[in-house]
């Protein structure tokens, strides 16, 4: 029972760490595609989209090939110390590569249904665009965004063939989904059920106040 | 106080082009015409929300728009206060965040000066939502005013209220007419209104102005 508490509060922390690495980027491409219109806007919107429907463990093979120590990033990284591949590190950037597209689609949404009215209004009162953004898109599609960030969450929650690909299934890289693979393999059924009723909770609460917030969310029109 | 306004532009949006050429010195210029007749674009360029094919927008001697030299000031340095027909006040926040809102970026104009004005003292903590018409309309007007404009922009401010409110809103804008000295363009297609505040009419058909002076 230790072992099932250990593993599951390590995935919750591990989930939460990467919904918070990717909310800067993930809102920012949201807004972009909301608001504005630029070339090879449709290939960013299918570059985030493709964590989707390429198989999880090919976008962990991609990942490794990054984050490898002779793939690009990973050697810029090395440089300064830092270590991802069968890390901690690597659960959450698997988690986050995973769980981004949720978050983009869903918070695009919430910036769509802000009328564009309100950040023109913003602007002639002075403020620039930094300052409409923080004080009036963001606030108005807080719930879209929200609704994204706990979609992304659930999703770096159940995270499964990224994660074993990029961190294994070492004792101390181990989440619920790999360590109910795991349990499985070994025989060990009440454990596994036992991981499975905290996944299914967790994500069942995350989901569910998603949906609540994307549903009952505001259509901010100014008229 | 009248600030020379010189309007002089063309813009295109599908196939209605609206053409003015205009060098107007009033207080108050009220921008009459039809629906339909391009009034609502003349305030959006000046605010700087369209932008012109062609031609040049200044106040006094502020070049907002010019299109042969390549300026074009971003919105939120032309000093144009706008408030739209639809009002937009900010639904997130109460009435005297929204009144707040243009001094935090550096407005000048005293909430006290402008509270008392338009009579909104008692609405301060009251949700946006909560509010009638003519106070929704005043609250706009305030959110406005406290950004210091050089010029404000009405576009049809009592076209939504009925003729009671119509009536106790129009002495509110004579006031910041006459007390805070703020030069206005205001909108409307209501012949009545135009001249009981105006000393200067622009009116406007077609996207084509047909007559223009006091």
């Amino acid at each position: 029972m230790g072992e099932v508490l250990s593993i599951a509060s390590r995935t919750v922390a591990l989930a939460a760490l990467a919904t918070l690495v990717m909310l800067p980027p993930g809102v920012a491409v949201a807004w972009l595609l909301a608001r504005r219109r630029f070339r090879g806007q449709v290939v960013l919107e299918t570059m985030i989209s493709l964590p989707l429907v390429l198989p999880p463990v090919a976008t962990g093979l991609i990942l490794i090939s990054l984050l490898g120590p002779r793939g690009p990033l990973g050697a810029l990284l090395e440089r300064f110390g830092v270590e991802v591949l069968f890390t901690w590190r690597a659960v959450v950037v698997a988690g986050a590569v995973m769980g981004v597209p949720l978050l983009v689609r869903t918070a695009r949404a919430g910036f769509e249904q802000v009328d564009r009215r309100y950040e023109q209004i913003a602007a002639t009162l002075g403020a620039g665009p930094w300052r409409v953004f923080f004080t009036v898109s963001l606030p108005l599609a807080g719930r879209g965004v929200l609704a994204g960030a706990l979609l992304g969450f659930s999703r770096a929650l159940g995270e499964f063939g990224a994660t074993i690909m990029l961190a294994g299934a070492l004792p101390s890289t181990r989440t619920i989904a790999v360590a109910i693979y795991t349990f499985t393999e070994t025989g060990q059924d009440a454990a596994a059920t036992a991981m499975l009723g905290v996944s299914a909770t967790i994500a069942f609460g995350a989901l569910l106040i998603s949906n609540h917030l994307a549903t009952a969310g505001h259509q901010w029109r100014s008229s | 106080m009248s600030i020379p306004l010189t309007l002089d532009f063309s813009l295109r949006q599908g196939a209605f082009l609206l053409e003015i050429h205009e060098r107007i010195e009033a207080r108050v210029v009220a921008l009459f015409g039809p629906s339909g007749a391009g009034k609502t674009s003349v305030l959006e360029s000046i605010a700087g929300l369209r932008t012109p094919g062609q031609g040049v927008v200044q106040i006094g001697t502020r070049t907002l728009f010019d299109a042969s030299a390549g300026v074009d000031v971003p919105v939120h340095e032309r000093h144009v206060g706008y408030v739209p027909q639809d009002l937009a006040l900010f639904p997130h926040m109460n009435v005297r965040r929204n009144i707040l809102y243009g001094v935090d970026a550096g407005g000048s104009k005293q909430l006290e000066q402008v509270v008392g004005l338009l009579e909104i003292d008692p609405l301060l903590d009251r949700d946006v939502t909560a509010l009638s018409g003519g106070e929704r309309q005043r609250v706009a007007l305030a959110r406005a005013l406290m950004a210091g404009p050089a010029l404000l922009l009405l576009d049809e401010p009592l076209a939504a209220l009925d003729l009671g409110l119509r009536e106790r809103i129009l002495p509110y804008l004579e006031r910041v007419r006459d007390e805070l000295g703020i030069s206005m363009l205001y909108v409307s297609h209501a012949e009545a209104e135009v001249r009981a505040i105006a000393d200067w009419v622009v009116v406007l058909d077609a996207g084509r102005v047909v007559r223009s002076g006091p």
